[in-house]
């Protein structure tokens, strides 16, 4: 799922205290899941942005609300008269739901209220990491399930580097090194004889590298 | 041995005598008089000098320029290249620039991340790794095509070499992983500094016994230490380093003033014993900001004078 974390309170205070009214719009999917961006979060968020209007004098209407998913045109149809409205949206989705809130409201300032962080998983409630960074062309198939452009902070293909010690990255003894994870479950999968295998250079190209990505299908 | 390039450093390991190589890393200005100063020093006493490129990720002047200097100084420069600054474009752009300057070794690297250095807040590029560019190296230089697959007229001509963390981990794929670097076309390894000679040899006997001593050249590092202090700092805060308690009371047991002459023995020493181990070609000396020690300790490890090659 995609994770995201709310900005620092007065960053978002900045963007929007010069409006008269403000919409604040939860996501309730993904970015709910990380208690960041869900509709609940908007109410909460909603009234910590009228408290902090009341006391710097500022006059200014903060509503709330939200639907399911940001990301797509069904889900607006029982919001679109309060968002019509609205002087302003400040959206809890992550990049994408701001992006196609600004795409379908031309005219509508649509700010974020989230740092959209990652790709990941809910290791335990609470907490998430990240597991993918959308590369195009998955490779887990031959580093036993693990991912390296992700999870090694040099995204090496033929790892690990020299940093590596006691199973932890370089760059902090909090990280697993991602290279200690392949070398354990190709390991435990027999295969270890397979880490001798070099994996040529990557196709960028169906990454970030090569623009903006989009997929359609045929016959729809 | 056929000898494939104009490398001396090449030439020395294929005669079969023990080489010498020493790093200097470039200053953080524009002026380059303190690497040919460095190199002027150490020159006489060791076969090929390396140049760091934005070692720990601080930036310096470019390890190319630096080779070019020492290389119009009569030196035979090691091209350090990282992959973590420039893409697959800009690696095989830089390597054809040095071997239009007659640069004749590189040494492929991944690159401390930069989070270590002087600006963490950069992107970093690892387009390719360590292991590709090895590739990326010796397929220029044997196929003479571009990665594109594009034909290169006058094909660049590197002894390309890697590095090794004989005490990286995880231990068990140590072996394999320098295999892999063999296969990939590493032709010498200059490894991670060794302190812990009996792991060392270790991983040497491992090597010996897949008889991939046989087909790549191995020079231990050597770095000799001033101080205690430094001791210390080695083993608690450089990722991959490993050094044993029984060297660090050795530093503590001699006064602050002999410290410096200690950590020289110790180096000393520890080459002594390692010209003796099977697999080991000769030996590579980072006194780091120490240079002007690289002569008394090629000497005293009876490594001097050094061969003369055509």
């Amino acid at each position: 799922m995609i994770v995201g974390e709310q900005k620092p309170f007065d960053e978002i205070w900045e963007m929007v205290k010069d409006h008269k009214q403000l919409n604040v719009f939860g996501c309730n999917t993904c970015v709910a899941v990380c208690h960041q961006g869900g509709n609940k979060e908007a109410e909460i968020l909603a009234s910590l942005l009228r408290m902090r209007a009341t006391q710097d004098g500022v006059d200014i209407e903060i509503i709330n609300g939200g639907i399911e998913r940001q990301c797509e045109h069904p889900f607006f149809e029982s919001a679109e008269e309060i968002i019509d409205k609205s002087e302003a949206v400040l959206s809890l989705a992550c990049g994408i739901g701001v992006q196609f809130m600004a795409s379908k409201y031309k005219d509508k300032p649509i700010y974020p209220a989230l740092n959209t962080t990652f790709l990941g998983d809910v290791q335990e409630d609470g907490f998430f990491t990240e597991k993918c960074q959308a590369c195009g062309d998955c490779v887990l198939g031959i580093t036993g399930g693990v991912c390296p452009v992700t999870r090694c902070c040099k995204r090496l293909f033929n790892g690990p580097c020299g940093g590596s010690t006691n199973g932890k990255c370089e760059i902090s003894k909090d990280l697993d090194c991602a290279w200690q994870l392949v070398v354990d479950r190709l390991e435990a999968l027999g295969k270890l004889e397979d880490y001798e295998k070099i994996t040529p250079v990557k196709d960028w190209s169906k990454d970030r590298a090569g623009g903006p990505r989009s997929f359609k299908l045929e016959g729809f | 041995m056929e000898i494939k390039t104009n490398s001396k450093l090449e030439k020395i390991l294929k005669s079969g005598q023990m080489a010498v190589t020493s790093e200097c890393g470039p200053p953080r200005s524009s002026d380059p008089a303190g690497i040919i100063e460095k190199g002027e020093l150490i020159k006489n006493h060791v076969d090929s000098i390396n140049i760091t490129d934005n070692q720990t990720s601080v930036t310096r002047l470019c390890s190319l320029a630096a080779c070019v200097h020492l290389k119009q100084q009569g030196l035979d420069p090691v091209l350090q290249m990282v992959v973590r600054d420039r893409n697959r474009i800009a690696l095989q752009s830089d390597i054809l620039g040095a071997a239009s300057f007659g640069i004749n070794n590189m040494l492929c690297l991944s690159g401390d991340h930069q989070s270590f250095g002087d600006h963490p807040s950069a992107q970093n590029v690892f387009d390719i790794d360590s292991m590709q560019l090895i590739q990326t190296a010796r397929y220029m230089r044997d196929e003479g095509k571009f990665l594109g697959g594009d034909k290169i007229k006058v094909p660049p001509n590197m002894f390309v070499g890697a590095a090794a963390n004989p005490f990286a981990d995880p231990f068990k794929i140590r072996v394999p992983r320098l295999a892999k670097k063999i296969a990939a076309g590493a032709e010498f390894i200059q490894t991670q500094c060794v302190y812990n000679l009996d792991k060392f040899e270790e991983w040497m006997k491992l090597i010996c016994d897949r008889g991939l001593h046989e087909k790549i050249f191995i020079l231990p590092g050597i770095t000799p230490m001033r101080s205690v202090g430094m001791a210390k700092y080695l083993r608690r805060a450089v990722p991959g380093m490993d050094v044993p308690e029984e060297l660090i009371d050795r530093m503590s047991g001699v006064p602050k003033d002999k410290q410096a002459e200690e950590g020289i023995t110790i180096a000393v020493e520890a080459m002594q014993r390692l010209k003796e181990v099977q697999g080991v070609s000769g030996f590579h000396v980072m006194a780091i900001e120490w240079e002007e020690k690289v002569p008394e300790i090629v000497e005293r490890a009876g490594l001097y004078p050094r061969p003369q090659v055509d």
